[in-house]
Formats: structure tokens, sequence, C-alpha cells
């Protein structure tokens, strides 16, 4: 390769240049990026640690099963897999913009930056929708001799172990308050409206309960989601900050501020965060839904 | 491949040139495994779950499984690092920079993974109450439906 041969006749460390051959703003990208990667490194090794340390953990696939548009359908790694393969996708069309803009190629440039950006906005849309879906979602939970409807929030775990005891399950369904009786039935019954299910009396709402079928559960660990939301919003707001900075760019490719400079090596140090922002993406991936 | 100061910044010595077609050729192959290894990754997340549906799950297979997952990860992050950020371009000795600190992951990871196992263990050796309100019930086939039996074991 050309390069070893340069390497070998450069003096690297006499002065005057840069030993590694490197522009100092990308040198810096490249530092900030390690000590990027230590804090996630710190928050997604918290969390192994935590998990590590309860005896039991809610299992992700039951947690993540939902896909946009398929109602209850139980898709376990299905809408994370989509979420995966959009941002993979944008780093591809990221590495095009930074070879276009090797070559000067503004419109390259800017085309590929542009699908990089809607990769980008995809991406945070997804996020959004699993995030809605996890707070607004109503699992049944049995807490203090009472179903409940519980969401997934920082404060609290709908997704504890599963609770085999019917003849707990029958009183607490005898002690449940009238709106959660509709709401339990709700999730399950398709062939009512809400309102037709508000005018019943418990009893009748009781009966088109099936416990077997129900799967309530004790309340789970509450770091769960402290650690979820908490590692996947840090994720997704560098992604956001990515966007933002991909859209800068693009407006100053095609202001022609790259043209006149005579290179394109902004466009270079974007795409190095967008890359470590879907590196990152790929443990978080690991770490939350796959281990 | 030309030898002239580069226009980028004086620090620069010499810009790295690959030509367009083999760029492009790298970049499709790289791509398609990074493709081929996340599909992979899924494949054995399916398998994993599968497996806890059925009846006795064998801790020891789950593990590997989740190890090979791991080592898939590595080998993506390996190629998106290397490939798609031109880190394996650069100078070895600015590559050193970047991967040798990253080296304390290993110790990092294995650490604090060890730790909050045995403070699992040591919890349930001292904590029978944590014990015995925590510790999952023996498998029951996880998300069959509720057994028709009363009484938790």
């Amino acid at each position: 390769m050309a390069t070893q041969a340069t390497t070998h006749q450069t003096k690297w460390w006499s002065g005057g240049k840069s030993p590694f051959n490197l522009e100092y703003g990308k040198l810096m990208m490249w530092y900030f990026l390690m000590s990027d990667a230590f804090t996630f490194g710190a928050f997604l090794i918290s969390y192994g640690s935590i998990r590590f340390s309860q005896n039991f953990w809610p299992d992700p696939n039951v947690v993540f099963n939902a896909f946009p548009g398929a109602g209850h359908a139980n898709l376990p790694l299905a809408f994370v897999s989509v979420m995966t393969f959009i941002l993979i996708i944008s780093s591809v069309t990221m590495v095009l913009a930074v070879h276009a803009g090797h070559k000067g190629d503004k419109q390259g440039v800017i085309k590929w930056l542009a699908w990089t950006i809607v990769g980008g906005l995809a991406f945070l849309g997804c996020q959004a929708w699993e995030w809605h879906h996890l707070i607004t979602g109503e699992h049944a939970v049995l807490v203090d001799g009472q179903i409940q409807m519980i969401g997934q929030t920082t404060s609290v775990n709908p997704w504890g172990q599963l609770v085999h005891d019917n003849t707990a399950l029958t009183a607490a369904l005898n002690s449940t308050p009238h709106e959660t009786l509709v709401s339990l039935v709700h999730s399950h019954d398709h062939t009512h409206s809400l309102k037709e299910l508000a005018a019943m009396p418990d009893a009748q709402l009781r009966t088109m309960v099936d416990i077997a079928e129900m799967h309530v559960r004790e309340k789970g660990p509450v770091a769960f989601g402290g650690y979820f939301y908490g590692i996947t919003g840090f994720h997704g707001f560098h992604v956001f900050s990515g966007v933002v900075i991909n859209i800068v760019m693009l407006i100053m490719a095609q202001k022609n501020v790259f043209e006149n400079r005579g290179h394109y090596l902004m466009i270079e140090k974007a795409g190095l965060y967008w890359h470590f922002v879907d590196l990152v993406w790929v443990f978080v991936f690991l770490c939350f839904y796959l281990i | 491949m030309d030898h002239q100061h580069s226009t980028i910044s004086p620090e620069v010595t010499f810009e790295h040139h690959t030509s367009d077609a083999e760029f492009k050729k790298r970049v499709k192959k790289t791509t398609i495994l990074l493709s081929v290894l996340t599909v992979i990754e899924l494949a054995i997340g399916l398998i994993i779950y599968n497996m806890h549906k059925g009846p006795n799950p064998s801790a020891g297979l789950v593990l590997a499984f989740k190890g090979l997952v791991c080592i898939l990860t590595i080998a993506k992050a390996y190629y998106i690092v290397s490939i798609f950020m031109h880190l394996g371009d650069e100078i070895r000795n600015m590559i050193m920079t970047i991967v040798v600190p990253l080296l304390l992951f290993v110790w990092f990871i294995f650490a604090f993974i060890y730790e909050g196992n045995s403070y699992k263990n040591l919890k349930n050796r001292y904590d029978p109450y944590f014990k015995e309100t925590t510790m999952p019930a023996p498998h029951h086939a996880a998300e069959a439906p509720a057994e028709k039996t009363s009484g938790k074991e």
C-alpha cells in the first residue's frame, strides 16, 4: 500500500506536521468519541451490574413484542430489527456522503446527507413510538390484592413474575374497581366499545375475564424502566443532535461553504459522529434486547 | 497517488486515496456483512426466546448463545469502526491511541458483571426474605397460560 511506503519515509515526530497525519479537528473528534464511548459504556455496564444482581428480570422478548399497526400480535425483536436496519442503512448513506465529499461531488454529498437525515428521523420516530407504546400500554398487575392496569414508566414496572395463584387472582378481581375492570376487559375484548363496557355491571365484566388468558403479573424491578428510558433516551438525544448536525452540514454544503474551502472535511467529522451513534445503538440493542 | 501537500490543512502530509469502484465495492461488501451479522443475531435472539418457551431451557446453552451474540456484536463494531469510520486506514500508532484505552472495557465489563452477580449470591445467602420473594418459580414454560393448579410453588 502506498500509505505504508510513505509512512516509512516520513519522519513523523520531527515537528511541523501531525504525527498521525490527521487534521486536528478530526483527531479531536476521535478522542471525543472515545470519551463518549466510555460514558455509554459506563451506563450499559451499570445496567448489566444491576440486572445480574437481581434474581428476576423481565424477559425482553415479552416486554418488547409490539409492532406498529400489528395490534396485540406477539412479534418479539421485529420492531427493534427495523430500527437497527434503519440506522445501519443511514450509516451506509453517510459513508457515501463522505466519499462524495472526497471527490468534491457537491450534489452527491447533498443527496446522501439528505438520505442520512431521513434515516435518522425515521429512527427517532420509531423510538418515539416504542416509548409511547411502553408508557401508555396497560398490563394487568396484581398490586395489594387488586388488579391494576399499569404501563412501563421510570417508577413502576408491570413485568414482574407471572401470578399462578388462581385463588388470589379471583379474589383480586372481586376487589378491583370498575374502571380497571373495564380496561382489563377492553384489552382483550374487541367486540364491545369502551362505552358499552363502562355501562356493564361489575359482575358481568368479571365473567368476561378469563384468568388463564390474562397473564397477570406482579410488579417488576423498577430499575428496568429507569435504565431503559435513560439509556435509549441518552442515545436518542445523540441521534437527534446528529440529525441537527447533519442538517447544518446539508445547508452548508448547499451554500457552497465546502466548495469554497476546497474540501469536505467537516462532513467527514460529522460522519464519524454519525457512525458512533450507530455503533452505540448496536450495543444498546445487544444489552437490552438480546442478553 | 499525489504526494503534494493537501489543501485540507498544513498538518496533514498526504491524503488517502481509494479508487471509486474499489471503494463502492468495499462499502457494499461491508453493508452486506453487517446485515448478515445482524440477521444471525436476531435469529439467535429468537432461538433463545423459543428455548425459554419450552420445557427445560439449558442454562448453559442459553449462556453460550448470549456469548455468541456478544462476539458477533464486537465483530460488527470492528467493521463499523475500521471500514465505515476509516480507522483501519489510519496510521497504526493513531489506531493504538484509540484501541488500547478501549481495552479497559474488557476488565470493566467482566468486573462489574461479576460484582453484580456476587451481590446477588451474597444477598441470597444472607437475606432469606429477598431470596424467597424474588426468586422465580422453577421454570413453567414461561409464557404459557397460568396453570389451573392453585398456589405458587
